[in-house]
C-alpha cells in the first residue's frame, strides 16, 4: 500500500459523503492507503482576485503545513475548488519573501518549507496509476454506457493550474474509457455551473445547469460525471424543472462502483450497465 | 513585600507581586462595577488584554485568573458587542446550513487562528469555526463546551464572527436534537409527578431538628 495524504474539504464531509465513500473504496482498490490530514481547515473555496491577497493564502498554507507534519510530500484533493486554492497557495509561497511573511504570521505553527505537491483525483489517475492499470482493476464494466464528461471551469482555468489542456482536455474521457464507458465530450463540458452562486443566486445556477444538461442530452449521454462535489450538487439539485432527467454522479463514485464497492442505491443508471 | 509596576489603562501603578490583574486594579483604586463577576474563572466577565514590555504579542486572558507581571500594559474589555439573530430552536434543523444561514459570516473565516491565540480557556477556537463551516454540530459543541463567552476571540477576529453565539446555537442544536434522550430523567420526572416520593418527603418534613440531624448523619453516602 502506498500512503497518500488526503485533504477532504468541507463538501466531502457534508452533503457529498457518498462521493467520498466511493472514491476511497476505489483508491484502496488501487493500492493507496489514504490518510486524512489532521485538523485541516477549509481551503477558502475561491481564491481572491485582489492583488494583495496574502491573507487568503494563510488557510491553504496551514493545510500544507499539516501535510508537511505528516512527513508527506504531496496531498490529494477530490474537489476542483480545493485543488485550485491549495495549488495556487503552494505556488504562491515559492517566492521566498512571501513564504517568510506567511511563516512570520503563522507563529503558532512550524515553518512551512514549501515543496508540497497538490494532486487532484484526475491527475493521480492519469500520471501515477495509468489508464491501463485502471482498466485492469474493473470488476463491473460500464459496458458502453454513454457518459458525458463535465469538467466545469476551475479544473481547467487559469491555464497555469489546469489539470489538462484547457482547450482540449481528455483525461476524464480516458478514465471513462478505461472503465468500459463511451465518453461523450459534449459542447458545454467546460462551462461554469455557477459554483457558489448556488447560495445567493440559485436562479443563475439553474439557468446554466439547464443549458449544460440539454447539451449533454443532445449529445446522446445517459449519465453525466463530474470531479467536483459542488458541480455535482449544482447539476443534480439545481436543475430547472424542464431539464432532461439525466443522472449526475461524482466520478469517484463511479470508480468505486466499477471496482466493486457495495452498490449504493442512488447509483442508477449503473445498475443497468452490467 | 515585592512590588511590580503595571500600567492600567495607560497609567502606571506599583502593586504587590502575586496579585491577579483584577486585584491589582482594585489595589490601584478601581471599583469594578462591570468587568467583574464570579472572580473564579467561570463567568467570563473579566476579559482583559495586555502586552509585556519587549514582546509584540497582544495577550488576552481573564483578569481574575491571571497574575500581574512587571511591565504589563493592561486594558479591560468588559463587554464585546456581538450580533445574535433571533431564532426559535423548535423551528430549526440540526444541520450545517442552520449555522451558516444564521451566521453567514462564518464563511469569511480565513483560518488565521487569531481567535485560538486569544482564548483564555485554551479552546481550539479556529477548529470549532471550521467544524461549524462543514456542518459538524457535535464537534462544535464538544470543542466549545468550556467557553465562558468572554468575547475575546470575537474581538480579535478579522472575519467579524460572533463566536460564542455560534457555539451556543450549536450546543443547543446538539442537546435538543443530536444527543441521546436522557430517558432515565424523563422516567424520574414522571415518578415525581405521580407522587411516588411524596410519602418519604412528608415524613422528612415532619421530623424535628435533632431527628433530622441524626437522619442526615446516618444517610447513605455514595463512595
Ligand atoms: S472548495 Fe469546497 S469543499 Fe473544497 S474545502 Fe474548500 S470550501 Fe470546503
Ligand atoms: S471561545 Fe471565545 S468567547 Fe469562548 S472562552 Fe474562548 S475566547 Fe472566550
Ligand atoms: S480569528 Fe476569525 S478568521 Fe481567524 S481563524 Fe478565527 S474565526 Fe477564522
Ligand atoms: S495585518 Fe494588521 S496591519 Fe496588516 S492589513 Fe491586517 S490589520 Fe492591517
Ligand atoms: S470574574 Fe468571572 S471569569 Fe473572571
Amino acid at each position: 500500500m502506498k500512503k497518500l495524504a488526503y485533504f477532504p474539504g468541507c463538501a466531502m464531509k457534508d452533503q457529498a459523503r457518498p462521493d467520498e465513500a466511493g472514491t476511497l473504496h476505489a483508491l484502496a482498490a488501487l493500492g493507496y492507503e489514504v490518510a486524512e490530514i489532521p485538523r485541516w481547515n477549509c481551503c477558502g473555496t475561491v481564491h481572491s482576485l485582489a492583488k494583495d491577497d496574502l491573507m487568503r493564502h494563510v488557510g491553504p498554507v496551514r493545510n500544507l503545513i499539516r501535510v508537511q507534519g505528516m512527513g508527506e510530500k504531496r496531498v490529494l484533493t477530490l474537489c476542483a475548488m480545493c485543488y485550485g486554492t491549495l495549488k495556487r497557495s503552494a505556488q504562491f509561497v515559492r517566492e521566498e519573501e512571501r513564504l517568510a511573511r506567511i511563516n512570520a504570521f503563522l507563529d503558532t505553527e512550524e515553518d512551512f518549507r514549501g515543496g508540497i505537491e497538490v494532486v487532484h483525483l484526475l491527475t493521480l489517475l492519469r500520471d501515477e496509476v495509468g489508464y491501463e492499470k485502471l482498466a485492469s482493476r474493473v470488476k463491473r464494466t460500464l459496458n458502453g454506457l454513454k457518459v458525458a464528461t463535465y469538467y466545469g471551469c476551475v479544473l481547467l482555468r487559469p491555464r497555469e493550474f489546469a489539470v489538462d489542456d484547457p482547450d482540449r482536455p481528455e483525461v476524464m474521457e480516458r478514465v471513462v474509457e478505461a472503465l468500459g464507458g463511451a465518453p461523450v465530450p459534449f459542447p458545454e463540458r467546460m462551462e461554469c455551473c455557477g459554483a457558489y452562486l448556488t447560495v445567493g443566486r440559485s436562479d443563475i445556477v439553474t439557468d446554466r445547469v439547464g443549458r449544460i444538461l440539454r447539451s449533454a442530452r443532445g449529445s446522446g449521454a445517459d449519465l453525466v460525471v463530474t470531479t467536483c462535489p459542488l458541480c455535482q450538487f449544482n447539476l443534480a439539485e439545481r436543475r430547472p424543472p424542464v431539464a432532461p432527467t439525466l443522472p449526475v454522479l461524482y466520478l469517484g463514485q463511479v470508480l468505486g462502483w466499477a471496482f466493486g464497492a457495495d452498490e449504493p442505491a442512488n447509483l442508477f443508471p449503473l445498475g443497468g450497465a452490467r | 513585600m515585592n512590588e511590580v509596576t503595571v500600567f492600567i489603562m495607560g497609567k502606571g501603578y506599583h502593586v504587590p507581586e502575586g496579585l491577579t490583574i483584577m486585584k491589582a486594579m482594585e489595589y490601584a483604586g478601581y471599583r469594578l462595577g462591570r468587568g467583574c463577576g464570579c472572580r473564579g474563572g467561570y463567568c467570563g466577565a473579566c476579559a482583559t488584554v495586555y502586552r509585556l514590555r519587549g514582546d509584540y504579542r497582544l495577550y488576552a486572558d481573564l483578569a481574575c485568573q491571571t497574575p500581574v507581571q512587571d511591565g504589563m500594559y493592561i486594558a479591560q474589555i468588559p463587554f464585546t458587542p456581538a450580533e445574535r439573530p433571533p431564532y426559535q430552536l423548535a423551528d430549526l434543523q440540526p444541520r450545517g446550513e442552520t449555522l451558516l444561514s444564521l451566521f453567514p459570516e462564518l464563511a469569511r473565516c480565513v483560518a488565521c487562528n487569531t481567535c485560538t491565540k486569544a482564548c483564555p480557556q485554551k479552546l481550539e477556537v479556529m477548529d470549532a469555526v471550521q467544524a461549524a463551516l462543514r456542518g459538524d454540530i457535535p464537534q462544535v459543541a464538544e470543542l466549545t463546551f468550556d467557553c465562558v463567552s468572554c468575547g475575546l476571540c470575537t474581538m480579535r477576529c478579522p472575519a467579524e464572527i460572533s463566536h460564542h453565539h455560534v457555539w451556543q446555537l450549536a450546543r443547543r442544536l446538539n442537546g435538543a436534537y443530536l444527543t441521546p434522550r436522557a430517558l432515565h430523567v424523563q422516567k424520574r420526572v414522571q415518578e415525581v409527578a405521580a407522587g411516588v416520593f411524596k410519602a418519604d418527603l412528608d415524613a422528612l418534613l415532619s421530623l424535628g431538628k435533632d431527628a433530622l440531624v441524626a437522619a442526615y448523619k446516618a444517610r447513605e453516602i455514595e463512595s
